[in-house]
């Protein structure tokens, strides 16, 4: 036990003594929390839109004014040509085309019918199909006025109105740095475990003073203990770092318990960790680490349903993601600190980490060979 | 002077070629992230899991539960007759959406011409939240505007729209261009930088700057091997997205490989300028991770709406070199266009690789005294 405690104290000497990595250890966390929240805002508004006025009446204009004051558009051009707004949709000056035909305003009062036209750039689908979406609810709404106008009280009485009430839970105002910088901790708190670990001990297989270790008198688990350890304290030292970022820069204060984020962090960490000793015993330069570990990331993050939700993944991917660590962590911290649930209504989740850090771990001992080869 | 310079660049790339491990990764990495994208990740909102809470129970209310249940964005879980049982569906994550049909729905709108429904989203995810109430709030509207199902309504503004240059909404169109800037600049950044520190931190940086070679030669044949990979690295992902996820290549190829060779340039300074700047290979990898990767992904306009950010946010993403690349793959691949409507971009990007590798060579004459 002693022993174990003077490797542990030399494990913390070394990591302090490069500060360029300490650095690095506390800046990405803080960089990651402010920008990516602030970034993360997929709400599509402000779409630039177009419109082509061949009618010129006052209908059509009335109707180009109400898609203008509508918060979803930026009236950014009145090109008179389909060619000027097709060049501007090219430019991507415009994402969305509405075209009012000649004759728009005679057709809908003399045929009770009329037709406009909608071209959105589809590159990204969702967001043209929600411009397209937000352009017919204004259209539909200014076609409601129209008809309570133009059509003769007794008749409008019959006219029924379903009211739609929408109510957000847990996060009225719709913030997204409530919902992003939960997962976000997530993935920092696994970079360093997972991360941070495998490369400090690929290090010192790359320079060589692993095998100074391994001719020392201690135990195998003596110095996989040492040298997990630290990364241990320092995982939950970032997850406070993480908290105190989000409170001070977006007063996001947990609803959970601060004590079932530290439980479920240390539960955690334990798979971190063995994930990081697992990628140590597989590659021998931090080269390899590199690429190794940013592979894994990046499919964790990406599977982990960080920035996609998982449930609009197809079966089999959400089949793969049960396997993802990452997956259940983030689902915690988000669940804990948005919906304030506790360690109760989280059970499923802890026993899947509790598995992941068994399994891993094992796998890494049993990978692990105290001698070069 | 060149033989040496070619002799120099086959030692690299035997380097690379010899660390097998290493190779499979930087190939494996673009497959991977294609298939992932291709195949597994979506931003779209389907199925969205409803409870309804039916306190109605008559003909309208049933009419349009059926209106939920057929729409392809929704699946309805459950239908319960308390409101209060609501929360409990949420926080176990049953359901995303609890729409309320409230008592006598229907002899009200018969009556006062008036109903009510309420929509309750869990918003822990706001984005899908959101955009899962939107349809909800259509599917009524639809049902309204429809005169109930019962009659035609006078006055009819019919809304015809057209999806340009992706008609069925296929997301590949929107991310291949993204995964694509996202690989060559780790390929070009990062591997690049960390290939460099490598030497410098185990030492054989001085061996190979006290032979007769330039630095510059050092650096230019470590960088060449990369180059070579993130190319095949373009390849393959345009291969994989025209073959396997049937996107297609509307403008021109040679085009877009010309740009590609831009961008890696590009990439392979800032790697340069990264590797003169650090000694340790975790370093590296971290101004790597952490000063490029993260913009890369952020400022690219590939997976968060530039036109959302902050204004502070989006005066940075100018100077982000991902975010040029990307819109030049997107009017190349997906629009079609040709040199007239890139040349700012092609310009710009032109500009960023001249003043980095200004820079590096500056710093890295400076760094060997």
């Amino acid at each position: 036990m002693k022993k174990l405690l003077v490797i542990v104290r030399k494990e913390f000497a070394q990591i302090f003594r490069q500060p360029a990595i300490l650095r690095m250890m506390i800046m990405m966390p803080i960089v990651q929390l402010i920008l990516i929240p602030l970034a993360a805002d997929y709400e599509v508004r402000n779409i630039n839109l177009q419109v082509i006025d061949f009618d010129h009446s006052t209908y059509s204009q009335e109707m180009i004014q109400k898609l203008a004051a509508s918060p979803y558009f930026r009236l950014v051009s009145v090109p008179d040509h389909p060619d000027k707004a097709l060049h501007n949709i090219e430019e991507n000056i415009a994402d969305l085309t509405i075209t009012v035909p000649h004759n728009f305003e005679k057709d809908l009062i003399r045929e009770n019918k009329a037709s406009v036209s909608i071209e959105a750039d589809a590159v990204n689908g969702t967001k043209a199909s929600l411009g397209v979406t937000y352009a017919s609810q204004v259209i539909g709404d200014y076609n409601q006025q129209i008809r309570e106008r133009l059509v003769q009280m007794p008749r409008f009485n019959e006219m029924t109105l379903i009211e739609v009430n929408t109510s957000f839970w847990y996060n009225p105002l719709i913030k997204y740095p409530l919902f992003m910088v939960p997962g976000i901790l997530a993935l920092l708190v696994t970079m360093v475990g997972g991360l941070m670990s495998a490369l400090n001990i690929v290090s010192e297989k790359e320079i060589g003073t692993i095998e100074q270790l391994n001719v020392s008198p201690m135990k195998r688990y003596q110095f996989l203990l040492g040298k997990l350890i630290p990364f241990w304290v320092l995982g939950l030292v970032s997850i406070t770092l993480g908290l105190l970022v989000a409170y001070f820069i977006y007063g996001i204060v947990p609803r959970g318990s601060y004590f079932s984020i530290y439980f479920f962090s240390g539960v955690y960490l334990i798979g971190a960790l063995g994930v990081g000793l697992l990628l140590s015993t597989l590659v021998d330069t931090q080269m390899q680490a590199t690429l190794f570990s940013f592979f894994i990331v990046m499919f964790f993050v990406l599977m982990g349903g960080l920035y996609t939700p998982i449930e609009s993944m197809p079966d089999w991917a959400q089949t793969l993601s049960s396997f993802n660590p990452v997956r259940y962590f983030i689902r915690v911290m988000r669940a804990i600190v948005i919906k304030g649930s506790g360690i109760g209504d989280l059970i499923p989740e802890l026993k899947a980490m509790i598995v992941f850090g068994i399994v891993l771990n094992t796998l890494a001992v049993l990978n692990y060979r105290k001698r070069s080869t | 002077m060149k033989s040496s310079l070619y002799a120099m660049i086959v030692k690299e790339f035997k380097h690379v070629l010899r660390d097998g491990r290493s190779l499979f990764f930087l190939l494996a990495q673009p497959v991977m992230m294609m298939t992932l994208f291709g195949f597994a990740l979506s931003n779209e909102v389907k199925e969205s899991r409803v409870v309804i809470i039916n306190q109605a129970h008559d003909e309208m209310s049933a009419a349009l539960i059926d209106r939920f249940d057929e729409s392809r964005y929704f699946h309805v879980v459950g239908t319960i007759d308390d409101s209060k049982e609501v929360s409990t569906w949420f926080e176990q994550g049953k359901a995303l959406l609890a729409i309320v049909f409230p008592a006598h729905f229907a002899e009200d709108l018969k009556h006062t011409n008036k109903g009510s429904v309420q929509i309750l989203a869990d918003a822990s995810d706001p984005n899908t939240a959101a955009i899962a109430a939107n349809y909800a709030g259509a599917i009524l509207r639809n049902f309204q505007s429809e005169g109930l199902g019962l009659t035609k309504l006078p006055y009819e503004i019919k809304v015809e729209p057209h999806m340009l240059y992706n008609p069925q909404l296929i997301s590949a169109f929107n991310f291949v261009p993204g995964v694509m800037t996202l690989i060559l600049m780790i390929l070009g950044a990062m591997m690049t930088s960390v290939a460099i520190v490598r030497e410098k931190e185990t030492g054989t940086m001085e061996v190979l700057l006290a032979s007769p070679m330039h630095p510059m030669q050092i650096v230019i044949s470590k960088a060449v091997p990369y180059m070579v990979l993130a190319f095949v690295n373009v390849l393959i992902i345009l291969f994989l997205s025209v073959f396997v996820l049937n996107v297609p290549i509307r403008g021109s190829l040679f085009l877009l490989l010309a740009e590609s060779v831009l961008f890696i340039s590009t990439t392979l300074a800032l790697g340069l300028l990264i590797s003169t700047s650090t000694e340790k290979q975790q370093v590296a990898m971290f101004i790597s991770l952490v000063g490029l990767m993260l913009p890369a992904l952020i400022f690219s306009g590939f997976m968060f709406p530039i036109e959302n950010m902050p204004l502070p946010l989006r005066v940075i993403s100018h100077v982000v070199p991902t975010r040029w690349y990307y819109s030049i793959v997107r009017a190349i691949m997906i629009k079609g266009l040709g040199i007239a409507s890139i040349w700012k971009e092609t310009l710009i990007l032109g500009g960023m690789t001249i003043v980095l590798i200004a820079i590096a060579v500056k710093k890295f004459k400076v760094h060997l005294q």
